[in-house]
């Protein structure tokens, strides 16, 4: 941590964090309103919130069910729980199909069944909303957290809301709105639009619900936050807990050879945007301007590049927590589609890289890593869709790392963007949502331009 | 738009024709569909113009507004659409079979047997395209809340009698559209375009002249010229070759022969002449013809189009389902219940979206699982791959108390699918639904040695015919081929307080 002496009179992020999360606990537990909303911009500590929440809510002798949306994120959060308080008691209800993972079966205390009967007793039982919406015949909880809220559909909330009578809501609004493969325009404007995320179904019906803010993000470097909290969370601002200086990302010298099968100039350039990115937190590298398929085969090599010249080289990342090697699992690359993400992969492992975690921004939610890399949704194509466009999928490929982050694209996307303007139509009673995503785009490329390296 | 719907489009670019995108058709099609293709009027919104509709593609039946801002023309216009529709809609209604299902007594737990009628066939609608669909859905909900002469309180404005009720036959039939797959009220264009890629964009193919330019080209024409002559091409009046599919008319017609037309109507009937404004509203009949009768000879034609295509196995299920919606509106109205609300309440919302979404589900996988065209966009995407079993060795799974059967299965392929050792597989076009696992990938052979897992019946031994056989051609996708079931959701009057409770 920073020594820098403060004025009384602006509080540390340790005590804005604090602060903040002993209002909404006190919230939780006693308001008068059913629910509470907390926001949480990326790395504020949201499950370090959840998992205090739960140990609080325990300790006053309730029981306490918790919602979250994937299989991985459940087990995480057993772990996070168990982890935190050995002696806890917690059941981990899973599906017959879906076995829970070895992270949460590690820990003595975790009890495992398909059956919510089974588990009922515990002072904490964790699902995923779609296990939750099969449970039946059973009394309802008295309290719930529902984590990654925001990611959560409204008809899933209805499905599961008649299990508890409070709840928690905790997300975070700036990454990707939950979809359907159908269209949804039958409800748009409606309250209760089953396409739309649970918070914000939740905040029309109960207009009393005022949402909590977690205002530090710990994740993200002083180099980021700032741009992040500009692009994405224009009228709900956070900082970074560390200051500049306080995270630092040494890298070898560039002189081992590049691995056979990596061109030698684009190792030169993936080794200029790695020093760009190690300096200031930020590289982009540009490719020459081309309309290419979607697994563009030379974008998908300069990735490529520069995850392997970073393993080459080595790193130390030096921050608050201490001092560790950059190793392959504290790297991801992020992509807009599988296909990409699966020909990355294929890339690296031409290159001998095995380790490094390639995934869609979907699958990347609540990840966090040192470096990424990530393939501009926007690379290459020749339109720009609402789905490239999604402010969401840009913020959680940009927000994932606590030290620095690579982007890869082809030059021309501000020309792109200026070709297409959004033409979504404008549904009545649907909140317009800021900023949208062709906003952020433009906001997150004039940043990075600053850190530009070209190749080819 | 998928790889392989780029390179068709591409082919079709070269060769100056439409290249199939199916080998058959994956929508139902009746013997006797019932052709609709109705215009609206400008500058409101869901204001009828004019329809020619008719199962009988020699006498199409005409019905117009010769003032459309008249709202007594308007609804008189739709008791006339009623009349010729709602005859045809109902006739589905007494040709029923009757299915048992046996029930359980939620309260004794007793076993009942259940006879349920479901209608043996329902009605089919074509239209030229989703806006003619949307159109007919703005009808539905302009009239099925009007009061009628019948009514106890007719209110100040009654419509005439049938009105309200084709207001919910069209609800139901616009609603029963959403749901992927159904096939009760069929656009013409969408159904065209999912069988055909053009060599145009997929905007432009909403336009069914250009459609049908590319798809069916006149002799030694390039279909992108056939094309831009229907979308463009104009005549010495300066109105358009090819009319366009409606419901919006062109806005030339609408200024040079339309508008005059309807103003003298007008005048003829301000003037209270009745001949005359008989005489005038048959000008304005023939000006509707003239820009209807293309059209409908245009629907047609993607009619005996899409009937070269032979029907996919798995029509028949979905027209099944839609036979079950039919059957669900006709015991609706014959028990007297209201129409359909304005909005969903939060339970029927979320029920609907299910639906939809289940339904979007099982119709890719049966469309993947009747058509190898289809089934070959997830084989390109790595979701699945098709192969010859090269080598089949009997293996036994000696775990539990009798040996089961766990048969490695080599299938060589050339396809790449995105699968590691570990990943679970399912047999598509197999003899019953088989999960098996990758045991062993070499990926440069093309060689992928399976673990079937299941579908080989009880016994020691699998049943014949339960495993394929060397030289066998087989395919597997990553995917599960069938749709999930959709979670339980409360009652509406059961719907919780983050939603608003129950519905007042």
């Amino acid at each position: 941590m920073t020594t820098l002496p403060t004025p009384a009179a602006s509080p540390t992020p340790g005590e804005q964090a604090d602060a903040a999360v002993a209002a909404i606990l006190a919230s939780a537990l006693h308001a008068g309103e059913r629910g509470t909303v907390v926001d949480s911009p990326p790395g504020a500590g949201k499950s370090t919130l959840v998992v205090k929440a739960a140990r609080e809510l325990v300790a006053t002798g309730e029981r306490l069910m918790i919602v979250a949306q994937t299989n991985s994120q459940v087990d995480d959060l057993v772990d996070r729980l168990a982890q935190a308080d050995p002696g806890l008691a917690v059941g981990r209800l899973h599906g017959s199909d879906a076995l829970p993972g070895e992270i949460a079966m590690r820990h003595a205390g975790v009890v495992a069944s398909t059956k919510a009967a089974d588990l009922r007793e515990l002072p904490v039982v964790v699902a995923t909303a779609a296990k939750w919406q099969w449970v039946k015949d059973t009394d309802p909880w008295r309290h719930a957290i529902v984590d990654e809220a925001y990611q959560m559909r409204s008809d899933a909330l209805l499905a599961v809301a008649r299990l508890f009578e409070r709840a928690l809501f905790v997300g975070d609004p700036g990454q990707l709105d939950p979809f359907s493969i159908v269209g949804t325009d039958d409800w748009a404007g409606l309250h209760h639009d089953p396409s739309q995320s649970a918070v914000v179904t939740l905040l029309a019906h109960n207009p009393g619900i005022v949402p909590h803010r977690l205002p530090v993000s710990w994740r993200l470097p002083a180099s980021a936050a700032p741009l992040v909290s500009d692009a994405f969370y224009p009228f709900t601002p956070f900082r970074a807990g560390t200051e500049p200086g306080d995270r630092c990302l040494e890298l070898g010298p560039p002189t081992p050879p590049p691995a056979p099968g990596l061109a030698p100039a684009l190792a030169r350039a993936a080794d200029e945007v790695l020093d760009v990115a190690a300096e200031s937190g930020w590289g982009l590298l540009e490719l020459p301007a081309r309309l290419t398929v979607r697994t563009d085969p030379e974008a998908v090599a300069a990735v490529a590049a520069v995850v392997a010249r970073l393993l080459a080289r080595g790193g130390e990342a030096r921050s608050e927590r201490g001092s560790a090697p950059v190793e392959a699992d504290r790297i991801a690359v992020g992509t807009a589609h599988r296909d990409q993400a699966a020909a990355v992969r294929s890339a690296l492992a031409a290159l001998g890289v095995t380790e490094v975690t390639v995934d869609t921004a979907n699958r990347l939610q609540g990840r966090e890593y040192d470096v990424t890399v990530v393939l501009h949704p926007l690379s290459g194509r020749p339109d720009a869709t609402a789905f490239h466009l999604e402010t969401g999928r840009l913020c959680v490929l940009a927000s994932r790392h606590r030290h620095a982050c690579v982007v890869v694209t082809r030059a021309g996307i501000p020309e792109l963007l200026d070709a297409h303007p959004s033409t979504e139509p404008v549904q009545l009673g649907v909140v317009s949502k800021f900023p949208d995503g062709w906003e952020a785009n433009h906001a997150v490329l004039e940043h990075l331009r600053r850190h530009r390296v070209t190749a080819g | 738009m998928s790889l392989l719907t780029t390179l068709a489009r591409l082919e079709a670019v070269r060769a100056g024709v439409a290249q199939p995108l199916a080998t058959v058709r994956h929508r139902h099609l009746a013997e006797r569909p019932f052709v609709l293709v109705p215009l609206a009027a400008a500058g409101e919104t869901g204001a009828p113009l004019a329809v020619l509709l008719g199962q009988d593609r020699e006498h199409p039946c005409l019905l117009t507004v010769p003032q459309p801002l008249d709202r007594d023309l308007r609804f008189a216009f739709l008791a006339r659409l009623g009349d010729e529709l709602l005859p045809y809609l109902e006739s589905f209604g007494a040709d029923v079979e009757l299915l048992e299902r046996s029930v359980k007594d939620p309260e004794s737990g007793e076993k009942t047997v259940e006879v349920r009628e479901l209608c043996a066939d329902a009605p089919q609608l074509v239209v030229p395209n989703p806006g003619a669909m949307e159109l007919l859905g703005l009808f539905g909900r302009s009239t099925r809340f009007r009061r009628t002469a019948e009514d106890a309180d007719p209110g100040p404005y009654p419509v005439p009698a049938r009105v309200p009720l084709l207001g919910r036959w069209l609800t139901h039939l616009s609603e029963r559209s959403n749901v992927p797959g159904s096939s009760l009220l069929l656009p013409l264009t969408t159904t065209l375009s999912r069988h055909w890629a053009t060599g145009q964009s997929s905007l432009e193919d909403a336009h069914l002249g250009a459609l049908l330019a590319w798809i069916a080209p006149p002799p030694g024409e390039h279909g992108e010229q056939a094309a831009l002559r229907a979308e463009n091409g104009r005549d010495e009046r300066g109105q358009l070759l090819v009319p366009p599919a409606g419901p919006t008319t062109d806005p030339a017609f609408d200024s040079l022969l339309l508008s005059p037309a309807v103003t003298r109507y007008d005048a003829a009937r301000a003037a209270q002449d009745e001949r005359l404004t008989q005489a005038r509203a048959q000008e304005i009949e023939a000006l509707l013809e003239s820009v209807l009768l293309p059209v409908w000879h245009q629907v047609w034609q993607g009619v005996d189009l899409l009937r070269t295509l032979p029907q996919a196995p798995h029509v028949v299920e979905r027209w099944e389902s839609d036979r079950w919606s039919y059957t669900g509106h006709r015991d609706r109205i014959a028990a007297g219940e209201p129409p359909q609300p304005l909005h969903d309440d939060a339970v029927t919302a979320a029920r609907k979206l299910a639906q939809r979404e289940r339904e979007q589900v099982r119709l890719d996988l049966e469309e993947a699982l009747d058509d190898p065209l289809a089934m070959a966009e997830h084989r390109l995407a790595g979701q699945a791959f098709a192969g010859e079993v090269v080598e089949v060795v009997p293996a036994y799974d000696t775990s539990g108390r009798s040996p089961k059967p766990r048969p490695l299965v080599t299938v060589r392929t050339e396809d790449r699918p995105h699968l590691d050792p570990g990943g679970e597989v399912h047999r598509a076009g197999g003899p019953a639904a088989q999960r098996a696992e990758l045991v062993r990938l070499d990926a440069e052979a093309g060689l992928l040695t399976l673990r079937l897992l299941s579908g080989m019946g009880r016994k020691k031994e699998p049943e014949p015919g339960t495993v394929p056989q060397a030289g066998e051609q087989v395919c597997f996708t990553l995917f599960e081929l069938s749709a999930r079931q959709s979670a339980p959701l409360p009652d509406p009057e059961d719907t919780p307080w983050t939603h608003g409770g129950p519905p007042k």
